[in-house]
C-alpha cells in the first residue's frame, strides 16, 4: 500500500509542477460555472407551465466541463509519452499497475475538488437565476437535488477516469481526446435521429454521457430511458472498462 | 614554412531551388502523404461520416399502424416550383375562360380545432372539437388551374390572426391589410386576372381598393377555375418530454360566410364543390365539408393547407441533412489530424528543420492551411457524396417518404458539407500552430464545433439557448446542411431541433469562417514572434 501511496505522491508532484494542469482544473470550473449561467439566464419559462427540469438546466456546464476533465485526464499520460517522461516514470516504479492506479487516484482526488467547486457554483447561478425567469425554485438540500449534485461531481470524476483509461491505451494525446469525445458525443446525436423507440432507449441506455448524465434528472419521469443510479452503474462499467483496456495496452506494450 | 592553402567550402552540386510556394506546397503534400497515420485519419474521417448515418438510418422505424395508415402511402405532392406542398382546401368554383376578376366580401371567419390534437374517432369528425380558428386558417378568393392537386394558383384570403394575405403557388406570401373581420367591420377581396398577371385587391368598404401585390403564373391555360375557398391547417399539440418533443396533430376545420360575390369575365354559370385533398365522399372525417347557399350568402366550410410543406421534428419525411448526421464524427477525426499536422511537428523538433528550410513563417503556415485544407476538403465531399445517396436508399427501402429539394440543395449540402471540414480543419491547424499541444487545440476545436450542434441538435437545451448557440457559436457552420426552407405562412416548430438553423446557411459558414481567420491571424503573429 506505501508503494501506492509513494507513486500517488509522485504523481502529485508532476501535476503540481506542470504548468498548465491546474490552470486547466481551474478551467473546468469557470467553464462549466459559465455555461450554466449563461444557460439558466437564455431560458424564459413559457406561459402555458415549465415543463424543462431546473436542477438539469442549472447543470447545462458539466456537458462543457467534461470535455476540461477529458483532456486533464489525457494529458495525465499523454504528456508523459509525448516527452519521453513515460521511461523514468515506469523505471521508478515498475508496477506498472500501481503506476495506473496511482494517477487515477490523484485524478479523481483532482476531478472531485474541481467537480465540487463547478457543481456547486452551477447549482447557486441556478438558484440565484431561474425564480427570476418563471421558474419554481429549489432548494440545494432536497433529496434529489442533492444526489443530482453529487452524481454530477461523480460523473466528472469517472469521465476523467474513462478517458485516462483510453488515453493510456492510445498513448497520442489528438486521437485520445478525440476518442473520448468522440464515444462520449456519438450516442447522444445518433439517438437524435433514430425514430425506433427501442433504439431510442437502448443508444441512451448504453451511452457513457447519455447515461451518466440521468442522474441530473430531478423531477419525475416515469418514460426515461435509464434511472439516475443504474445510468451512473453504466458510466462507472465504461470508465473500469476503459481503465481495464488502458492497463491492459500498458502492462503488455514497450513504453 | 608551409604553403597555404585556402579550401574551398563544399557546394552542392545541385541546382539552387527557387522557394517558391508551390515548392512549399509540395514538401507539405509530401509530409501529410508519408504519415501512414494521417492518412488513415482521413479515410478514417470518411467512413465514420458515412457509418454513423448508416447507423442512424438503421434505427428508424416506421410504423404504417396510423389513424390513416398514411405515412406509408406518402405520395410526395409537388407544386409548380418542384417543392413538396400541402393542398387541401374545399372549393367552389366555376370556370372562368380569358380574363375576368372575382369579388366578394367576407363577414364572418370561425373555425373548430381539436385541442388535444387527436384524430377524431370514427362517426362525427366534429366530435371533441372546440370553437377556435387557426392563426393560419384562409378564406378567400382563388383562380386555380385546375381542381388537380398540386396546381398553379394566386388566391387572396383572410387568415386567422395574420390579416388578409396574396398567396399564389404555395411559396409566395405577401401581406395586405392586417385584422379580423366580423358581420359589422366585413373584409372585401378582389383577384383579377390578364393574362399571365393575377393582382390582388383588399378593401374595408368595396370602393376604396388597396392593391396587395401581382403575381405572374406562367402557362396559366386560358381556362381556369375562379372561385371561393376555405382552409385550415392541422392543429399540433407539440409534447415536451425526456425524449425531445414530439407532436401530434389533428385536422381543423374553417368556415367562412361570403357574400357579394361578383365573378365577371366568361364565366361558367353554375358553381360547383370539390373537397380537395379529402378522401372523398366515403371518407368519414370529409363530413360537413362543403357549402350552403342562401341567397346571395355561401358559407365554405375546409379543411387542409395550402401551403409548402416543412418537415420538422414530427414529420417522417427524411431530408438530406438527416442522412449526413455522421458529419460530426468525421469531423472530430479530421480535427484531430489537422492539429497533429503541427503538433506532431512541435513535438518531433521537426518545425525547426521546416523552418530552417523555409524561414518565411507566413508562408509555411499559409502551405500547410492550403494542404490539410484541400485533403478535408476532398474527405468531406467524397464522405457526403457516398452517404447522401446511400443513407437515402437504406430509408427510402425501409418505406420512409423522401423530402423532395431541388437539385441545386442537394449540391450546396455536399459542398458546404465539405467547406465545413476543410474551414474545420484549417481552424485546427491554427489552433495547433498557436497551443503547440494536440490534446487542448483538440478539445478546444471539438467543444467549439460539435458540443454546441450536439447540445442544440439533440434537443438538449429549450429552443432559446439552442438558437443563441447555433448563431454565436462555430457550430453555425452546420447551417450548411439545411436542405428545409423555413416559411413565414406555415405555422411549425423552427428549432435547431427539428433542423432550422436561426442563420442561412453560406452565413452560418461564414461564422465558421471568421473564427478560423481569426485564429489563422493569430498564429501567424505567434508563429513569427516565438521561438520555435
Amino acid at each position: 500500500m506505501s508503494a501506492l501511496r509513494q507513486a500517488a505522491r509522485a504523481e502529485w508532484t508532476k501535476v503540481r509542477t506542470l504548468p498548465g494542469l491546474l490552470w486547466l482544473l481551474a478551467g473546468v470550473v469557470v467553464l462549466t460555472v459559465a455555461v450554466s449561467t449563461a444557460t439558466v439566464a437564455a431560458v424564459h419559462c413559457p406561459a402555458a407551465g415549465c415543463t424543462q427540469d431546473p436542477a438539469k438546466l442549472s447543470l447545462t456546464g458539466v456537458q462543457f466541463g467534461q470535455a476540461g476533465a477529458a483532456v486533464l485526464a489525457v494529458l495525465l499520460i499523454s504528456g508523459e509519452y509525448g516527452t519521453g517522461m513515460i521511461r523514468t516514470t515506469v523505471t521508478a516504479v515498475p508496477q506498472r499497475a500501481t503506476v495506473l492506479a496511482a494517477k487515477a487516484a490523484v485524478l479523481a482526488g483532482l476531478l472531485l475538488v474541481a467537480g465540487t467547486l463547478a457543481v456547486g457554483g452551477s447549482m447557486l447561478a441556478g438558484r440565484l437565476i431561474l425564480p427570476g425567469n418563471g421558474f419554481t425554485g429549489f432548494s440545494p438540500w432536497d433529496g434529489p437535488v442533492l444526489r443530482a449534485a453529487a452524481g454530477s461531481v461523480l460523473y466528472l470524476v469517472l469521465v476523467g477516469l474513462l478517458s485516462l483509461g483510453v488515453a493510456t491505451a492510445v498513448r497520442d494525446s489528438a486521437a485520445a481526446v478525440g476518442a473520448v469525445l468522440g464515444l462520449l458525443y456519438l450516442f447522444p446525436i445518433l439517438a437524435s435521429v433514430v425514430s425506433d423507440p427501442h433504439w431510442y432507449r437502448h443508444l441512451q441506455q448504453i451511452g457513457p454521457m447519455t447515461a451518466g448524465l440521468a442522474v441530473q434528472t430531478t423531477i419525475p419521469a416515469p418514460d426515461a430511458p435509464i434511472g439516475p443510479y443504474p445510468g451512473l452503474a453504466v458510466l462507472t462499467t465504461w470508465a473500469l472498462g476503459g481503465l481495464l483496456c488502458g492497463l491492459a495496452a500498458f502492462r503488455y506494450r514497450d513504453a | 614554412m608551409t604553403a597555404t592553402t585556402t579550401a574551398t567550402p563544399y557546394r552542392s552540386a545541385q541546382p539552387v531551388a527557387r522557394d517558391g510556394f508551390l515548392r512549399q506546397l509540395h514538401g507539405e503534400w509530401t509530409k501529410f502523404r508519408t504519415v501512414r497515420g494521417w492518412v488513415a485519419g482521413m479515410l478514417t474521417a470518411c467512413l465514420v461520416t458515412v457509418a454513423v448515418g448508416l447507423l442512424g438510418a438503421a434505427g428508424n422505424s416506421i410504423s404504417c399502424a396510423g389513424p390513416h395508415g398514411s405515412s406509408c402511402h406518402h405520395t410526395a405532392l409537388t407544386g409548380p416550383g418542384g417543392e413538396e406542398v400541402r393542398d387541401g382546401m374545399t372549393l367552389v368554383h366555376r370556370p372562368l375562360t380569358g380574363d375576368g376578376s372575382i369579388t366578394v366580401r367576407v363577414t364572418s371567419l370561425a373555425g373548430l380545432y381539436p385541442p388535444d390534437g387527436r384524430v377524431p374517432a370514427d362517426g362525427d369528425p366534429t366530435a371533441g372539437m372546440v370553437p377556435g380558428v387557426q392563426p393560419w386558417a384562409k378564406a378567400g378568393v382563388i383562380v386555380k388551374d385546375g381542381t388537380k392537386q398540386g396546381s398553379a394558383y394566386a388566391a387572396v384570403a383572410l387568415t386567422g390572426s395574420h390579416g388578409v394575405r396574396m398567396q399564389y403557388d404555395y411559396t409566395h406570401d405577401a401581406a395586405g391589410t392586417p385584422g379580423a373581420v366580423s358581420a359589422s367591420s366585413p373584409r372585401w377581396l378582389r383577384l383579377t386576372r390578364a393574362g399571365d398577371t393575377l393582382t390582388g385587391y383588399d378593401s374595408a368598404d368595396g370602393t376604396h381598393w388597396h392593391t396587395i401585390g401581382t403575381a405572374h403564373l406562367a402557362g396559366l391555360p386560358a381556362t381556369v377555375q375562379a372561385g371561393l375557398f376555405s382552409s385550415s391547417p392541422e392543429y399540433l399539440v407539440t409534447s415536451k418530454s425526456l425524449s425531445g418533443s414530439s407532436s401530434n396533430g389533428g385536422p381543423s376545420r374553417a368556415t367562412a360566410v361570403f357574400d357579394s360575390v361578383d365573378l365577371r369575365g366568361a364565366a361558367g354559370a353554375r358553381w360547383t364543390s370539390d373537397v380537395i385533398g379529402g378522401g372523398g365522399p366515403a371518407d368519414p372525417g370529409a363530413a360537413g365539408l362543403g357549402y350552403r347557399q342562401q341567397g346571395g350568402t355561401y358559407t365554405v366550410t375546409g379543411s387542409g393547407d395550402i401551403a409548402p410543406v416543412v418537415p420538422g421534428r414530427g414529420s417522417p419525411a427524411k431530408t438530406v441533412e438527416s442522412s449526413l448526421i455522421g458529419a460530426f464524427a468525421g469531423l472530430v477525426v479530421v480535427t484531430v489530424v489537422a492539429t497533429m499536422f503541427v503538433t506532431a511537428e512541435y513535438r518531433r523538433g521537426l518545425i525547426r528543420t521546416t523552418l530552417t528550410a523555409s524561414p518565411r513563417r507566413g508562408r509555411v503556415l499559409a502551405a500547410k492551411a492550403v494542404v490539410i485544407g484541400a485533403v478535408s476538403f476532398a474527405t468531406g465531399l467524397v464522405a457526403a457524396a457516398i452517404a447522401v445517396p446511400l443513407v437515402a436508399a437504406v430509408e427510402k427501402g425501409k418505406g420512409f417518404p423522401m423530402h423532395r429539394t431541388p437539385f441545386a440543395t442537394d449540391v450546396r449540402v455536399v459542398l458546404g458539407t465539405a467547406a465545413l471540414f476543410a474551414v474545420t480543419a484549417v481552424l485546427a491547424l491554427a489552433l495547433g500552430t498557436v497551443l503547440r499541444r494536440s490534446a487542448g487545440a483538440v478539445t478546444a476545436v471539438v467543444v467549439a464545433i460539435v458540443l454546441p450542434y450536439i447540445l442544440a441538435v439533440a434537443a438538449v437545451l429549450p429552443a432559446g439557448p439552442s438558437r443563441w448557440l447555433t448563431r454565436l457559436t462555430p457550430a453555425a457552420a452546420f447551417a450548411v446542411q439545411q436542405s428545409v426552407h423555413q416559411y413565414a405562412q406555415v405555422a411549425a416548430g423552427y428549432t435547431p431541433a427539428d433542423g432550422y438553423f436561426p442563420l442561412s446557411p453560406w452565413a452560418g459558414l461564414a461564422v465558421l469562417c471568421g473564427y478560423a481567420a481569426a485564429v489563422v491571424a493569430a498564429a501567424a503573429v505567434l508563429l513569427r514572434r516565438r521561438d520555435a
